[in-house]
């Protein structure tokens, strides 16, 4: 691919999502972008890229970026995460429900694998925390991602990481040479699609809001931004919980030492909202 | 001490690589039945295991090592062909820690091994 159009690529994703593509991502570009180049009949990813240049087609763009925001993903991914969130955050939060309900939101869930995981956690937790009951939306900006989230349905390499053969067995059917999330869980999330770039005020006081892996891509101003936004959709005693090193400098979110990646919202924004 | 059994010696290289990669000294055993000869010698702390072997399969050896003294002790992951649920729960019944469904790679190992306690 061509400076340019890798400039042209990089502006485009950037403009749209935030997320800053890394010149070395090249080759990443020309994998993730090679199908649908091939769908639109173009005979490469530039020639794509070039087309969309000279005569622009929101749609053609709209799937470009679509494309490029498909994360690589895992079940469990950093299992001492969720081991947390089962052991202290589950329970806890639960206890302090009247309803026993706990809020769960997958900010740039990709392909379903970290709500899922949320949701087997929750089958888990539920039988020693007998009045829980877990409520997990995950959103994302790719539809595509969100298609494959939504079905459940994950190749044999795709359940073999970080998911545990006992839990596979558990919540999987095997369906011919894939593996289907049981209804169950597929029940137990919710999926909307999300720019998290958009302005948005939120409803709903989220308790546990996760965000992992997502804010490392973008300008360090816009994921403040971003992450200002998320503070004010949780709950007073909600958990922020972002990637492996990662952080913010967002003035509403101060670390929370007692977990891994977990923030919590400042006293003073508790008090500005009251 | 890691010790592969597959009876494909290309299966065990690959596998052997993957092990030593994440710091374990390795052994390998062409079946069950060799990897029981070994095991009688010195316990392993995991063993990376076949199911179809010539002279002793995956599973027998696995039942047959849970009743050795400190057979119970190795940690047993599976990496077999077999990906049907009934047949991984019977594997899992027999004492099987972790279960790897082949094709595998490295990451799905170091994933495995660090699920069984392993890593």
């Amino acid at each position: 691919m061509t400076p340019a159009a890798l400039d042209f690529l990089s502006e485009l994703v950037r403009a749209r999502t935030g997320v800053i593509l890394q010149n070395e991502k090249s080759y990443f570009a020309e994998s993730r972008l090679a199908p649908l180049a091939r769908r639109e009949g173009h005979e490469s990813v530039e020639a794509l890229l070039t087309s969309l240049g000279r005569h622009w087609d929101e749609k053609l763009a709209a799937a470009t970026v679509d494309a490029m925001a498909i994360v690589d993903t895992a079940f469990f991914r950093d299992r001492e995460v969720f081991e947390h969130i089962g052991r202290i955050m589950l329970p806890t939060l639960a206890a302090t429900r009247t309803d026993g309900v706990v809020r769960v939101w997958c900010a740039g869930c990709s392909t379903g694998q970290e709500a899922y995981s949320m949701a087997m956690l929750a089958v888990q937790v539920e039988e020693q925390v007998p009045n829980l009951k877990i409520d997990i939306i995950g959103t994302d900006l790719s539809q595509r991602a969100l298609e494959k989230a939504h079905s459940g349905i994950y190749t044999q390499f795709e359940v073999q990481r970080g998911l545990p053969i006992r839990l596979l067995l558990q919540h999987f059917v095997k369906t011919g040479d894939m593996w289907q999330a049981s209804e169950r869980l597929r029940h137990a999330v919710r999926w909307r699609q999300l720019n998290l770039l958009e302005d948005r005020r939120s409803v709903r006081a989220f308790d546990i809001l996760l965000c992992r892996n997502v804010v490392r891509y973008f300008d360090p101003v816009i994921a403040d931004r971003v992450l200002e936004q998320m503070a004010a959709a949780l709950a007073p005693d909600g958990f922020l919980v972002l990637g492996a090193g990662e952080t913010t400098t967002a003035p509403s979110l101060a670390r929370d030492e007692t977990g891994p990646d977990t923030f919590r919202k400042t006293p003073a924004q508790g008090q500005a909202a009251a | 001490m890691g010790l592969v059994v597959d009876d494909s010696r290309s299966v065990r290289k690959v596998a052997r690589r993957i092990l030593e990669a994440l710091d374990f000294e390795t052994a390998e055993a062409v079946d069950g039945a060799e990897a029981l000869a070994f095991c009688k010698a010195a316990m392993p702390d995991a063993i990376l295991l076949d199911w179809s072997m010539p002279n002793m399969d995956g599973l027998e050896f696995l039942r047959l090592l849970r009743r050795e003294p400190g057979g119970e002790a190795p940690v047993v992951v599976f990496c077999a062909a077999e990906n049907e649920p009934a047949k991984i729960a019977e594997a899992l019944d027999a004492g099987a820690d972790e279960y790897i469904m082949k094709p595998f790679d490295g990451d799905i190992v170091a994933s495995k091994f660090s699920m069984a306690g392993l890593l």
